[in-house]
C-alpha cells in the first residue's frame, strides 16, 4: 500500500480536547505521518489528498485503555488483527490490551510477542499492558521492569483482582518506581460469590446468583487506601457504582493520585437489560440498577471520572449460546463505543463533544503517558471523523470484531466515525475498511 | 378469554390474571378425568411430549408423562447424563434437534435460569413449558399451588399466605409471589435474612425475618424445602439452629387461623422445615398437591397443545 505522503482534511469542525480547541471550519494538515498544521484555509500542497470534513468533527484518534485483543491463546474469540480492525471501525487508532491472554502476558517474551505481532497485523495501535502478579494468581510480583523494557504501557491482572493487599501495596510500589500505572479489577472475589449478575430487585426477579455493589466497592476503598499509602498511582478499571464514583471523588479532593474509567454499557444500560436472558447483557462488573447509571453518568461530566473505555471483550457466538451461568463475562464494544457515547451522553446534552473525545482521548493518554490523543503539530497523525448526524442500527452479526456479543444489538445510534486515519495512512474511510 | 396469550409457559410473572384463571378452571373438569375407571381421554391424541430435565426430579417428571398419556399424547423422557449432552451437545442444537424429531411440546427443567426462554427463542414450532429454571420460577408448581388453595378455601382473594424458609433459592416462591398476588392473595415471606433475596417488597411480599408474626392469621402456610448445602455455603450455622428458629411444629401452626391449610413443594425433609407429624395432619394438603399437579399439568398441555 502506498501511504499518502500528504492529506489535508477540510473544513471541519476540529475539536482537540488536548490544546482546547474547537473550531468549525478548521483544516488539519497532515505530512509524513504527523500533524503539520491546524487552521483556517490552509493550501494543499501539491499531490496532497483532500478530504472534505464538512459536516464532520475531527478529532484526534480515540484512544481506548481497555481491551482484550485475545491473542495468543483465544484466537476464535479475537485475534491482533481482528480486534485491531474492528478497533478502526470505531473510530479508535490506539488500545492497551489486556494482559490475560494464554500464555498471559507476565513475562517479557509474551508481551514483546504481542507488540511484535501487533506491528504486523494491527490496523491499530496496539499498547500492551502487562501483568501485576505471575500467572495472575495474586501472590508473587511479574517482572515489571523487564515487561515495561519490553513495552508495556501499564500493569493490570484484568478480569481478576489482586486479592491481598499486601501484594497490591507492594505492585503500586514497584510499577511506581517504573513510571507505570497500575489498573485495578476491584472485586471483592468472597463477595461477588460467585454472582452473575448484580444484586438486586432484577436478581431476585430473574433466579440469577447476584453480586452485590460492595464487591466493588470494599475494593475501591482499598486501592484508595494503597494509594494513599504509597503515593503512587492507581487507575481504577471499569467503574460501575455510585458510592465508587464518590470515594473517587472522595479521594481526588484530597489530591490522591487516583484515576478512573467507566464503560460505555455502564453509562447506557442498567441491570434491568439482563430480563429476557440476553447473555450479551452479561458482564463484569454487572449492569448496575438505573440510580448507578445516573451516578455515573454525573461521575463524568463532573470530572470525576476521567476516562471513557470499551473493556472489549469478545467472546464467540457458541459460548454465548449456553446458559447464562456457562456463558463468559463481556461484551464485544470498541465499535459501538463512540455512537453509544454520541447518542447517549452528547445527543442528551449531558456532555459536551470536547468533554467526551477528552475522554477517549487525551485522558488516557495523559494517564498513560501515550504520544496519542491529541491534533497538536508534530503529534503523531491519528485522527478521527465523525458524522454526528449520521444514523445507523446496530447489527452485530455485521461486526467486523469475531465477538458479536452486543447489548446493542438492533439500538438506532448517531454519530458514528465515518474516517479512521493511523499515521496519516487512512484505514477506514465511509464505514469500509481499507485493505 | 380465548386462550393463553403466550406460545409457551415460562413463569407467572408474564401471565395476566384472566389467563391464571383460564388455566385454574381448565384444571378442574381434568380432576374429573383422573377419577374416571379408565383415565384416558383423546384430546392430545397424536401430540408428541419431550420431558427434557437437566435436573433430578421425581414428582414434576412423572407427573408431566402421566398428564400427556392421560390426554391421549405420546411422550418421551430425556435425562441429559443418557443423550448427546454430555458429548458436548449444546443447548441450541440439543433443542432444536428435538424439534427436527417432531417433538409438539418440550417440558424443561435446568439448573439456571433463563434456559426455558433462551430454548423458546430458538424454536419455531415447538412449545417450551418451564418445569424448573434455576432460582427462576417453576410455573405449573405455581398454577398447582393456587388451584389447591381455591379448591381448599373456595377463593384466592383476601386470603393471607405465608410462605416460609429458603426464598433466596426457591423458584416455587417466586411463582406463588407472582401468582398468589395476581389472584388478589396477600402474600407473607419469612426466614433467615441470609436466605431473603433484595427486592421481595416490590415484587408484592412482606418481609419477616421471625417465623411467628408471618403465621399469626394466616390462611396458608407454604413451608419450602431447606437444602443441606445451605450450611455448607455459609448461609446457615446449621441446620439444627434453622429448626429450631423457622421450622414448623403444631404449636407454631397454632399461631395461624384455626383452618390454616399447610402445603409443602416436596420433597419434605422432615423434622427441618416440617415436623413429621405435620405431613400427615389433617391440615396438611400436601398429597393433594400432588394430585392436583397432574390436572394442572392437563390444562396446561390442552391449552397449549390442544385448545387452538
Amino acid at each position: 500500500m502506498n501511504p499518502i505522503v500528504s492529506l489535508l482534511i477540510k473544513g471541519g469542525r476540529v475539536i482537540d480536547p488536548a490544546s482546547g480547541m474547537d473550531q468549525e471550519p478548521a483544516d488539519v494538515l497532515v505530512l509524513e505521518g504527523k500533524i503539520a498544521r491546524v487552521g483556517c484555509d490552509l493550501p494543499a500542497p501539491a499531490g496532497a489528498r483532500v478530504v472534505d470534513a464538512s459536516g464532520r468533527i475531527v478529532a484526534p484518534g480515540l484512544v481506548d485503555m481497555h481491551v482484550h485483543l485475545r491473542e495468543p491463546g483465544y484466537e476464535h474469540k479475537e485475534t491482533i488483527a481482528t480486534g485491531t480492525r474492528a478497533a478502526a471501525m470505531g473510530g479508535i487508532t490506539s488500545l492497551v490490551c489486556m494482559p490475560n491472554t494464554d500464555p498471559p502476558a507476565d513475562n517479557p517474551g509474551t508481551l514483546a510477542w504481542i507488540a511484535a505481532r501487533a506491528r504486523e497485523t494491527g490496523a491499530a495501535r496496539v499498547w500492551p499492558a502487562g501483568c501485576i502478579t505471575k500467572g495472575r494468581r495474586g501472590e508473587e510480583l511479574a517482572e515489571m521492569a523487564s515487561l515495561a523494557a519490553a513495552g508495556a504501557v501499564a500493569f493490570s491482572d484484568d478480569g481478576f483482582p489482586v486479592a491481598r493487599a499486601g501484594v497490591m501495596r507492594r505492585a503500586l510500589e514497584y510499577a511506581g518506581s517504573l513510571g507505570r500505572v497500575v489498573i485495578s479489577h476491584c472485586e471483592d472475589p468472597d463477595l461477588a460469590g460467585g454472582g452473575v449478575m448484580h444484586e438486586g430487585y432484577w436478581s431476585t426477579v430473574l433466579g440469577l446468583v447476584g453480586m452485590p455493589a460492595a464487591a466493588e466497592e470494599v475494593m475501591v476503598a482499598r486501592e484508595i487506601i494503597l494509594a494513599r499509602l504509597t503515593g503512587q498511582r492507581v487507575h481504577l478499571a471499569h467503574l460501575s457504582t455510585g458510592l465508587s464514583a464518590a470515594m473517587v471523588r472522595r479521594a481526588r479532593e484530597e489530591g490522591l493520585p487516583v484515576t478512573a474509567e467507566v464503560t460505555p454499557h455502564h453509562l447506557a444500560l442498567s441491570d434491568a437489560a439482563v430480563a429476557g436472558y440476553d447473555t450479551s447483557t452479561k458482564v463484569n462488573p454487572p449492569l448496575r440498577p438505573q440510580e448507578d447509571v445516573e451516578a455515573l453518568r454525573q461521575a463524568l461530566a463532573g470530572g470525576v471520572v476521567q476516562v471513557i473505555a470499551s473493556d472489549h471483550a469478545p467472546h464467540a457466538a457458541q459460548e454465548k449460546e449456553q446458559d447464562f451461568d456457562q456463558v463468559p463475562f463481556g461484551i464485544s464494544g470498541v465499535e459501538t463505543m463512540l455512537p453509544v457515547v454520541a447518542t447517549v451522553l452528547v445527543k442528551s446534552g449531558l456532555l459536551a463533544w470536547s468533554r467526551a473525545l477528552a475522554a477517549m482521548t487525551v485522558k488516557p493518554a495523559r494517564i498513560l503517558g501515550l504520544p496519542v490523543g491529541t491534533l497538536e503539530p508534530g503529534a503523531l497523525a491519528d485522527i478521527t471523523l465523525i458524522d454526528p448526524e449520521l444514523e445507523m442500527v446496530v447489527d452485530r452479526d455485521r461486526f467486523v470484531s469475531l465477538g458479536h456479543n452486543s447489548p446493542f444489538h438492533g439500538w438506532k445510534l448517531s454519530g458514528w466515525p465515518v474516517m479512521t486515519i493511523v499515521g496519516g495512512e487512512i484505514v477506514m474511510d465511509g464505514r469500509q475498511l481499507l485493505s | 378469554m380465548a386462550g393463553l396469550a403466550a406460545r409457551h409457559l415460562l413463569g407467572l410473572a408474564e401471565m395476566e390474571a384472566e389467563e391464571i384463571n383460564l388455566v385454574l378452571e381448565t384444571a378442574r373438569p381434568m380432576a374429573g378425568v383422573m377419577e374416571r375407571p379408565i383415565k384416558k381421554v383423546p384430546t392430545l391424541r397424536g401430540k408428541v411430549l419431550v420431558t427434557l430435565f437437566y435436573e433430578p426430579s421425581t414428582r414434576t417428571r412423572v407427573s408431566f408423562e402421566l398428564a400427556a398419556k392421560y390426554m391421549g399424547a405420546d411422550t418421551v423422557s430425556i435425562a441429559p447424563a443418557t443423550s448427546s449432552v454430555v458429548k458436548g451437545e449444546n443447548l441450541r442444537d440439543t433443542v432444536q434437534t428435538l424439534e427436527a424429531l417432531g417433538a409438539d411440546m418440550v417440558v424443561v427443567r435446568h439448573q439456571t435460569a433463563g434456559v426455558p426462554g433462551q430454548l423458546a427463542g430458538w424454536l419455531s414450532r415447538t412449545v417450551v413449558v418451564n418445569a424448573g429454571d434455576g432460582m427462576h420460577e417453576h410455573p405449573t408448581q405455581g398454577l398447582l399451588d393456587l388451584f389447591t388453595i381455591r379448591e381448599e378455601k373456595g377463593r384466592l382473594v383476601g386470603l393471607e399466605v405465608a410462605i416460609i424458609g429458603d426464598i433466596l433459592h426457591s423458584r416455587v416462591a417466586r411463582s406463588d409471589i407472582w401468582g398468589l398476588t395476581k389472584m388478589g392473595a396477600r402474600v407473607r415471606v419469612a426466614g433467615p435474612a441470609t436466605l431473603l433475596p433484595p427486592g421481595l417488597e416490590k415484587m408484592g411480599a412482606q418481609v419477616y425475618h421471625r417465623l411467628e408474626p408471618a403465621l399469626e392469621g394466616a390462611d396458608v402456610v407454604i413451608a419450602l424445602r431447606l437444602q443441606q448445602e445451605r450450611q455448607r455455603q455459609g448461609l446457615l450455622p446449621s441446620l439444627r439452629e434453622y429448626a429450631a428458629s423457622f421450622g414448623l411444629t403444631p404449636g407454631r401452626l397454632a399461631l395461624a387461623k384455626p383452618d390454616v391449610l399447610l402445603m409443602h413443594p416436596g420433597p419434605v425433609n422432615r423434622g427441618v422445615e416440617l415436623a413429621a407429624e405435620l405431613v400427615d395432619a389433617p391440615c396438611s394438603a400436601i398429597n393433594r398437591q400432588v394430585t392436583n399437579g397432574v390436572a394442572v399439568r392437563m390444562a396446561v398441555l390442552y391449552l397449549l397443545l390442544g385448545g387452538g
